[in-house]
């Protein structure tokens, strides 16, 4: 007798958090914001840095720090060595990495629904 | 004393819209505006313009931005707070002057000078970034040391009505009304922290207003075309209330205030201005109502001795072409017309970037199964040491009309100096800042 389904899926990033990119020379900042609180502490467990360097391998070149904000319930990604060079002096179309936010919201998370039968 | 202000933020960037300025301060009850307008690399750019002419090397768009905003700033008593000096500060506060002269408005304008410190700059000192000489990146054209607060008060304590600056730190801008108005004591550092976090929240302007934000579906955002700038109602306490004009577009809620919050922060913990370092991981936001969120917390500990020095230098000559391709087997014909330009120029270009837009030229990898785009746009950007020698690469991207694939159409080519950005560090001791104060 169940009384719940549990069901594991893959999600993007993108499904459940919001991110803006930001520059300092060659590093890349992303910030990554749950639209629901209470979905913090499954990106802190699941957007570790290891994951983060392999999704975005070909873009940050170096060692990325990850700073957990429990106040506001986001994550920040400081990635070195990412901006092909760096703002002033890179060839790339997008100098700045701005739409690079959008690249790690592409990274695919495991994601638990739990769902109660009584509501089906 | 005073045991509230409200400063308004109209100008994110040199090229910010217009008219969320004037709107703030025709209708927002302000004490303060500050525009900001003024990009690492922009200060570098008027320098030369200063070179060239002695009178120039403020923002280009000053004349247009004060034009339309005198009036309204005389009738409501508001002071203007702006970086738009640039490289001139004293140029453009002349300036200012003439435009108030023209229209019979009586002002006083303040010019903060000192941060212009190329002469008291070793080449031979090293980098920041590369950890060698600064001369080693090219030809030296400007060092600008970031200035804060203090340099900006003695100006407040003047009746001027605007305050020009050149490189200050942008939370500066915001904070040093603050100080002003609340009588706060310069090694406060929790109340410095506190007002830098303000003023980090408001100084890209509609960042936080639903501007860089939308996101059709996930994150949507009203009246774009008309997006309203934010103000913030700052207590004495180092607390504020984040909003903006009502019937504006945009929104403000704890989504838009959160990325902005983190946006650019390389350490949250340790956000370093000229002030105070800012720890920004205690800071709480709260929505209060609509478009409006309430901001606490945020500290800080003592500042640096010494002043962030940007130092700009002439680095090479981008040469750029662009071509389109379209219908089937688009990608194909875009990567032959690639490898073709790669063969081509190689040699002489060593520093070459191919890109396919459409595809890969912004992640430099496609992070999704993606289907073939219909059209796809070819662009080749290569560094050089001329003018001459960088237009090569678009004249070679022109010449695939006749000699390349079939198809290709919407050539575009650009040449253009690139300045590039470097930093280094100044005792503070040897920077000397000065106000001179204009009247009409």
């Amino acid at each position: 007798m169940f009384n719940n389904i549990i069901s594991v899926v893959k999600i993007k990033l993108y499904d459940i958090a919001h991110s803006r990119a930001g520059d300092k020379g060659n590093t890349l900042i992303l910030s990554l914001i749950p639209y629901k609180e209470e979905d913090f502490p499954l990106l802190c467990q699941q957007v570790t840095v290891d994951k983060v360097k392999k999704h975005l391998k070909e873009i940050a070149r170096g060692d990325i720090v990850r700073y957990e904000l429990p106040a506001i319930s986001s994550l920040l990604f400081v990635c070195q060595q990412a901006l092909t060079g760096g703002v002033t002096t890179s060839l790339s179309l997008d100098t700045h990495g701005k739409s690079l936010s959008y690249a790690l919201l592409e990274m695919e998370i495991e994601y638990t629904d739990s769902v109660d039968q009584k509501n089906i | 004393m005073k045991n509230k202000i409200r400063i308004g933020c109209g100008a994110g960037f040199s090229g910010d819209r217009l008219e969320p300025a004037i709107i703030l301060v025709e209708q927002g009850e302000l004490d303060y505006l500050v525009l900001e307008c003024l990009a690492e690399r922009t200060i570098a750019l008027a320098q030369k313009r200063k070179l060239q002419d002695s009178s120039r090397g403020y923002d280009i768009l000053l004349e247009r931005r004060i034009r339309s905003l005198l009036p309204a700033l005389k009738k409501n008593k508001v002071r203007l707070i702006t970086n738009m000096g640039a490289a001139n500060p004293i140029a453009a506060a002349k300036k200012i002057i003439e435009i108030a002269k023209e229209s019979d408005l009586e002002i006083s304008v303040a010019a903060v000078t000192g941060d212009d410190v190329f002469d008291r700059i070793d080449p031979q000192q090293k980098a920041l970034e590369t950890n060698a000489a600064l001369s080693s990146s090219g030809k030296l054209i400007s060092a600008n040391a970031y200035l804060g607060v203090d340099a900006i008060l003695p100006a407040l304590q003047t009746n001027a009505d605007i305050i020009i600056t050149g490189r200050v730190a942008d939370p500066s801008l915001f904070l040093a009304p603050m100080v002003h108005e609340f009588s706060w004591s310069l090694d406060d550092y929790d109340l410095l922290g506190k007002g830098t976090v303000i003023g980090h929240l408001l100084e890209c302007a509609g960042q936080i207003t639903g501007g860089y934000f939308a996101d059709p579906g996930k994150k949507d955002v009203p009246g774009m075309s008309q997006l309203g700038h934010p103000f913030a109602d700052v207590f004495a306490d180092g607390s504020a209330m984040i909003s903006k004009i009502a019937g504006t577009g945009g929104v403000i809620n704890l989504q838009t205030a959160k990325e902005q919050l983190l946006y650019e922060v390389v350490d949250p913990y340790e956000y370093y201005t000229p002030d105070v370092i800012a720890d920004f991981t205690t800071v709480h936001l709260k929505e209060t109502g609509k478009d409006s969120v309430a901001i606490t917390g945020g500290s800080g500990k003592e500042k640096p001795s010494t002043f962030k020095v940007s130092v700009g230098y002439h680095a090479f000559y981008l040469g750029e072409g662009e071509i389109s391709y379209a219908g089937s087997n688009a990608m194909g014909r875009a990567k032959l017309a690639g490898s073709i330009i790669g063969e081509r120029l190689k040699e002489p270009f060593p520093d070459m970037q191919i890109d396919y837009i459409g595809s890969t030229s912004l992640h430099h990898t496609s992070l999704k199964d993606a289907p073939e785009p219909y059209e796809i746009r070819l662009r080749v950007a290569a560094k050089s040491d001329s003018f001459e020698k960088a237009a090569i690469v678009g004249d070679e991207v022109e010449a695939l009309y006749t000699n390349g694939p079939a198809g290709g159409g919407g050539v575009r080519k650009y040449v253009n100096e690139v300045i590039g950005i470097v930093s280094t560090l100044i005792r503070k001791e040897e920077v000397r800042c000065s106000i001179t104060l204009f009247q009409s």
